[in-house]
Protein backbone atom coordinates (compact mmCIF):
# COMPACT_ATOMS: atom_id res chain seq x y z
CA UNK A 1 0.00 0.00 0.00
CA UNK A 2 2.76 2.18 0.99
CA UNK A 3 4.56 1.81 -2.58
CA UNK A 4 1.83 3.81 -4.27
CA UNK A 5 1.49 6.75 -1.80
CA UNK A 6 4.20 8.93 -4.10
CA UNK A 7 2.72 8.38 -7.61
CA UNK A 8 0.55 11.26 -9.22
CA UNK A 9 -3.18 10.50 -9.82
CA UNK A 10 -3.43 10.63 -13.48
CA UNK A 11 -0.31 8.02 -13.46
CA UNK A 12 -2.78 5.99 -11.12
CA UNK A 13 -5.59 6.43 -13.15
CA UNK A 14 -3.65 5.36 -16.59
CA UNK A 15 -1.89 2.76 -15.29
CA UNK A 16 -5.58 1.31 -13.60
CA UNK A 17 -7.19 1.84 -16.90
CA UNK A 18 -4.70 0.04 -18.84
CA UNK A 19 -4.78 -2.75 -16.38
CA UNK A 20 -8.80 -3.29 -16.12
CA UNK A 21 -8.49 -2.80 -20.68
CA UNK A 22 -6.32 -5.57 -20.58
CA UNK A 23 -7.40 -8.01 -18.12
CA UNK A 24 -11.38 -7.95 -19.72
CA UNK A 25 -9.64 -7.65 -23.49
CA UNK A 26 -8.31 -11.39 -22.05
CA UNK A 27 -11.35 -12.63 -20.36
CA UNK A 28 -13.41 -12.29 -23.16
CA UNK A 29 -10.82 -14.03 -25.59
CA UNK A 30 -11.12 -16.75 -22.72
CA UNK A 31 -15.00 -16.78 -22.83
CA UNK A 32 -14.80 -17.37 -26.73
CA UNK A 33 -12.33 -20.28 -26.24
CA UNK A 34 -14.99 -21.52 -23.81
CA UNK A 35 -18.04 -21.47 -25.27
CA UNK A 36 -17.07 -21.41 -29.76
CA UNK A 37 -18.83 -24.82 -30.75
CA UNK A 38 -16.06 -26.07 -33.10
CA UNK A 39 -11.95 -26.30 -32.86
CA UNK A 40 -11.54 -23.88 -35.89
CA UNK A 41 -13.60 -21.22 -34.35
CA UNK A 42 -12.31 -21.58 -31.18
CA UNK A 43 -8.30 -20.96 -31.99
CA UNK A 44 -9.64 -17.13 -32.75
CA UNK A 45 -10.75 -16.34 -29.72
CA UNK A 46 -7.58 -16.40 -27.31
CA UNK A 47 -5.39 -14.04 -29.39
CA UNK A 48 -7.29 -11.11 -28.16
CA UNK A 49 -5.26 -12.20 -25.02
CA UNK A 50 -2.50 -12.85 -26.85
CA UNK A 51 -2.55 -9.32 -28.99
CA UNK A 52 -4.04 -6.33 -27.31
CA UNK A 53 -4.73 -8.37 -24.04
CA UNK A 54 -1.19 -8.32 -23.30
CA UNK A 55 -0.38 -4.96 -24.94
CA UNK A 56 -2.94 -3.16 -22.30
CA UNK A 57 -1.44 -5.02 -19.33
CA UNK A 58 1.86 -4.51 -20.12
CA UNK A 59 2.02 -0.97 -21.05
CA UNK A 60 0.14 -0.61 -17.70
CA UNK A 61 3.21 -2.35 -15.99
CA UNK A 62 5.67 0.24 -18.15
CA UNK A 63 4.24 3.28 -17.21
CA UNK A 64 3.90 2.20 -13.33
CA UNK A 65 7.52 1.03 -13.22
CA UNK A 66 8.36 4.40 -15.02
CA UNK A 67 6.94 6.38 -12.44
CA UNK A 68 7.71 4.54 -9.51
CA UNK A 69 11.63 4.61 -9.88
CA UNK A 70 11.66 8.17 -12.02
CA UNK A 71 13.59 6.77 -15.56
CA UNK A 72 12.61 4.96 -18.20
CA UNK A 73 11.42 1.07 -17.34
CA UNK A 74 11.31 -0.68 -20.78
CA UNK A 75 11.66 -3.97 -20.52
CA UNK A 76 8.24 -5.20 -20.28
CA UNK A 77 8.30 -4.63 -23.94
CA UNK A 78 10.59 -7.90 -24.47
CA UNK A 79 7.06 -9.95 -23.47
CA UNK A 80 5.41 -8.44 -25.76
CA UNK A 81 7.37 -8.53 -28.65
CA UNK A 82 8.43 -12.28 -27.64
CA UNK A 83 4.53 -12.95 -27.69
CA UNK A 84 3.25 -11.03 -30.33
CA UNK A 85 6.09 -13.10 -32.43
CA UNK A 86 5.49 -16.68 -31.20
CA UNK A 87 1.55 -16.61 -31.17
CA UNK A 88 0.91 -16.52 -34.70
CA UNK A 89 3.77 -19.46 -35.27
CA UNK A 90 2.63 -21.60 -32.02
CA UNK A 91 -1.51 -21.29 -33.43
CA UNK A 92 -0.33 -21.81 -37.30
CA UNK A 93 1.44 -24.95 -36.23
CA UNK A 94 -1.97 -26.09 -34.05
CA UNK A 95 -4.47 -25.44 -36.28
CA UNK A 96 -2.45 -27.25 -39.18
CA UNK A 97 -1.87 -30.44 -36.73
CA UNK A 98 -5.65 -30.20 -36.17
CA UNK A 99 -6.38 -30.08 -40.13
CA UNK A 100 -3.98 -33.11 -40.74
CA UNK A 101 -5.85 -35.02 -37.72
CA UNK A 102 -9.64 -33.96 -39.25
CA UNK A 103 -8.43 -34.97 -43.18
CA UNK A 104 -6.53 -38.50 -41.70
CA UNK A 105 -10.10 -39.38 -39.84
CA UNK A 106 -11.93 -38.03 -42.61
CA UNK A 107 -14.15 -36.09 -41.05
CA UNK A 108 -15.96 -33.05 -43.51
CA UNK A 109 -13.68 -30.21 -42.17
CA UNK A 110 -15.67 -26.66 -42.78
CA UNK A 111 -19.29 -28.38 -43.98
CA UNK A 112 -20.65 -25.91 -41.53
CA UNK A 113 -19.20 -22.79 -42.47
CA UNK A 114 -20.72 -20.44 -44.65
CA UNK A 115 -18.26 -20.72 -47.50
CA UNK A 116 -18.72 -24.22 -48.13
CA UNK A 117 -19.29 -24.08 -51.44
CA UNK A 118 -16.41 -22.21 -52.43
CA UNK A 119 -14.47 -25.54 -51.39
CA UNK A 120 -15.03 -27.46 -54.52
CA UNK A 121 -13.02 -24.51 -55.97
CA UNK A 122 -10.18 -25.02 -53.73
CA UNK A 123 -9.92 -28.38 -52.67
CA UNK A 124 -6.76 -29.12 -54.82
CA UNK A 125 -4.88 -26.57 -53.32
CA UNK A 126 -5.72 -28.06 -50.03
CA UNK A 127 -5.01 -31.55 -51.43
CA UNK A 128 -1.42 -30.66 -52.76
CA UNK A 129 -1.23 -28.28 -49.33
CA UNK A 130 -1.60 -32.02 -47.19
CA UNK A 131 1.10 -34.03 -49.24
CA UNK A 132 3.48 -31.03 -48.07
CA UNK A 133 2.40 -31.93 -44.87
CA UNK B 1 -6.09 8.32 -3.87
CA UNK B 2 -3.75 6.85 -6.26
CA UNK B 3 -3.16 4.02 -3.78
CA UNK B 4 -7.26 3.64 -3.89
CA UNK B 5 -7.18 3.73 -7.51
CA UNK B 6 -4.74 1.49 -7.61
CA UNK B 7 -6.00 -1.01 -5.51
CA UNK B 8 -9.08 -1.37 -7.11
CA UNK B 9 -7.97 -1.65 -10.52
CA UNK B 10 -4.99 -4.35 -9.70
CA UNK B 11 -7.97 -6.34 -7.33
CA UNK B 12 -10.77 -5.91 -10.72
CA UNK B 13 -7.62 -6.84 -13.34
CA UNK B 14 -6.69 -10.17 -11.02
CA UNK B 15 -10.73 -11.28 -10.03
CA UNK B 16 -10.39 -11.12 -14.70
CA UNK B 17 -7.72 -12.84 -14.87
CA UNK B 18 -8.02 -15.60 -12.67
CA UNK B 19 -12.09 -16.35 -14.73
CA UNK B 20 -9.97 -16.12 -17.67
CA UNK B 21 -7.86 -18.53 -15.82
CA UNK B 22 -10.67 -20.86 -14.58
CA UNK B 23 -12.15 -21.08 -18.24
CA UNK B 24 -9.21 -22.28 -19.66
CA UNK B 25 -9.00 -24.88 -17.52
CA UNK B 26 -12.68 -25.86 -17.51
CA UNK B 27 -11.92 -25.98 -21.82
CA UNK B 28 -8.51 -28.13 -20.85
CA UNK B 29 -10.75 -30.40 -18.66
CA UNK B 30 -13.50 -30.59 -20.78
CA UNK B 31 -11.80 -30.09 -24.26
CA UNK B 32 -13.60 -32.78 -26.84
CA UNK B 33 -9.98 -33.83 -28.28
CA UNK B 34 -6.47 -33.18 -27.72
CA UNK B 35 -5.62 -29.47 -29.76
CA UNK B 36 -8.41 -28.07 -27.98
CA UNK B 37 -6.52 -29.34 -24.69
CA UNK B 38 -3.26 -28.10 -26.31
CA UNK B 39 -5.31 -24.47 -27.30
CA UNK B 40 -7.10 -23.95 -23.48
CA UNK B 41 -3.07 -24.90 -21.74
CA UNK B 42 -1.18 -21.97 -23.92
CA UNK B 43 -4.38 -19.60 -22.81
CA UNK B 44 -3.79 -20.73 -19.36
CA UNK B 45 -0.29 -19.93 -19.60
CA UNK B 46 -0.95 -16.64 -21.06
CA UNK B 47 -3.72 -15.69 -18.75
CA UNK B 48 -0.78 -17.08 -15.71
CA UNK B 49 1.61 -14.32 -17.25
CA UNK B 50 -0.34 -11.55 -17.21
CA UNK B 51 -1.77 -12.47 -13.36
CA UNK B 52 1.80 -12.41 -12.96
CA UNK B 53 2.62 -9.00 -14.49
CA UNK B 54 -0.58 -7.59 -12.41
CA UNK B 55 1.05 -9.15 -9.12
CA UNK B 56 4.41 -7.39 -10.12
CA UNK B 57 2.94 -4.14 -9.91
CA UNK B 58 0.24 -4.69 -6.73
CA UNK B 59 3.71 -5.60 -4.62
CA UNK B 60 6.14 -2.59 -6.43
CA UNK B 61 8.92 -5.26 -7.60
CA UNK B 62 10.29 -6.33 -10.79
CA UNK B 63 11.52 -9.83 -9.59
CA UNK B 64 7.82 -11.01 -10.98
CA UNK B 65 8.56 -9.73 -14.37
CA UNK B 66 11.42 -12.38 -14.84
CA UNK B 67 8.64 -15.10 -13.82
CA UNK B 68 6.56 -13.92 -16.36
CA UNK B 69 9.04 -13.65 -19.16
CA UNK B 70 10.21 -17.36 -18.36
CA UNK B 71 6.12 -18.16 -18.78
CA UNK B 72 5.82 -16.54 -21.73
CA UNK B 73 9.47 -18.79 -22.96
CA UNK B 74 8.19 -22.09 -21.38
CA UNK B 75 4.72 -21.47 -23.35
CA UNK B 76 6.02 -21.22 -26.92
CA UNK B 77 8.35 -24.31 -26.25
CA UNK B 78 5.50 -26.06 -24.66
CA UNK B 79 2.60 -25.28 -27.29
CA UNK B 80 5.23 -26.16 -30.17
CA UNK B 81 6.51 -29.05 -29.15
CA UNK B 82 2.95 -30.34 -28.24
CA UNK B 83 1.55 -29.14 -31.65
CA UNK B 84 4.52 -31.66 -33.37
CA UNK B 85 3.68 -34.24 -31.54
CA UNK B 86 0.05 -33.86 -31.94
CA UNK B 87 0.88 -33.57 -35.88
CA UNK B 88 4.07 -36.13 -36.29
CA UNK B 89 2.74 -38.72 -33.20
CA UNK B 90 6.68 -37.70 -31.72
CA UNK B 91 8.63 -34.84 -30.35
CA UNK B 92 12.29 -34.65 -31.96
CA UNK B 93 12.35 -37.27 -35.20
Amino acid sequence: MSVFDGLPVWIAVIVAICLVAGAAITFVGTVGLARFPTFYQRIHAPTLGTSFGAFFVIVGSMVFFTALEARPVIHEVLILVFVLITTPVTLMLLARAALYRDRAEGNDVGADMPAAENRSARSDVGDTDQTGL
Amino acid sequence: MSATILVIAILVSQVLLGGAMCLAGWRLLKGPRAQDRVLALDSLYLSGMLLLLTFGIGSGQTIYFEAALVIGLLSFVATAALAKFLMRGEVIE
